[in-house]
């Protein structure tokens, strides 16, 4: 088995790279292909938002803007709770083609560890909200 | 600190998972918090013989961690950790980048169409 840490793929698109650009970092571009609703803020640290058919909203950060060349913003790791602080990055980067764009979209950071893989740091760890509510229910049985 | 090796940590968890007893101890323990080896035998179909052989190679592969106790009173809980490095695993799997810019490339081509009519 090999842990993927980064998606690579590169498409060729028969739009200049502005069209590409549009439909890459607008409401009305990533809605029309990517989320079903879109709202960004294009700056770096702006945020966005993105809802799916199934109603899954995901949460985006801008990251890196430079029209019409580079888009970058991080995100949610899919299936982590939403309160998870660990993102993934995704670039766009738009080279002109001939009359078109040769789009490459690269996202990273999947194998990032949580610090909880480590055994060591776990085994110091009692903490965990389950412990915490049976130790909850201990000191409360102890009054009684 | 030495680096875990990600790939066997999620393979454990792809390993432990690809049994059905395995499974209804992990879920039974996610949905009700820690229990004994007794407690699990009481609410799933599983002899408490069983119970126990799957609970020890789960503490072996790091999935769920006995807490310290009489022998039968022993609790085992969940590790959430290797469950999140599987999950990263899955994430990438999941992400659908084909679909997705497939329906770019649909979007701008509709596009280009439609502009070619105006």
């Amino acid at each position: 088995m090999t842990f993927p840490d980064r998606i690579e793929r590169i498409v060729e698109i028969a739009q200049p790279p502005a069209k590409v650009w549009a439909a890459l970092t607008t409401a009305e571009g990533l809605s029309a292909w990517f989320g079903k609703e879109a709202s960004i803020d294009l700056r770096p640290g702006g945020l966005a938002r993105m809802r799916f058919d199934n109603g899954s909203i995901v949460h985006m950060r801008v990251e890196r803007v430079e029209e019409p060349t580079a888009f970058g913003y991080t995100w949610q790791i899919y299936g982590l709770p939403e309160d998870d602080p660990r993102r993934t990055y995704v670039e766009f980067t738009l080279e002109p083609a001939g009359a078109g764009t040769r789009l490459t979209m690269v996202e990273s950071g999947f194998a990032q560890l949580p610090e909880d893989a480590y055994r060591s740091a776990y085994d110091s760890n009692t903490g965990g909200w389950t412990s915490e509510l049976g130790e909850l229910v201990d000191y409360l049985n102890a009054a009684a | 600190m030495p680096q875990p090796d990600v790939e066997a940590i999620a393979e454990q968890v792809f390993v432990a998972l690809a049994d059905p007893s395995r499974r209804a101890i992990l879920a039974a323990l996610a949905a009700g918090g820690p229990a004994t080896a007794t407690d699990l035998a009481g609410r799933l179909p599983i002899t408490r013989q069983a119970i126990a052989k799957h609970l020890a190679l789960l503490a072996e592969a790091g999935l769920v961690t006995a807490e310290p106790g009489e022998r039968r009173r022993v609790r085992y809980r969940l590790r959430s950790g290797p469950m999140r490095v599987a999950q990263q695993f899955l994430a990438a799997l999941a992400r659908d980048w084909d679909g997705q810019l497939d329906a770019l490339k649909e979007h701008l081509d509709q596009q280009a169409r439609g502009s070619g009519e105006d």
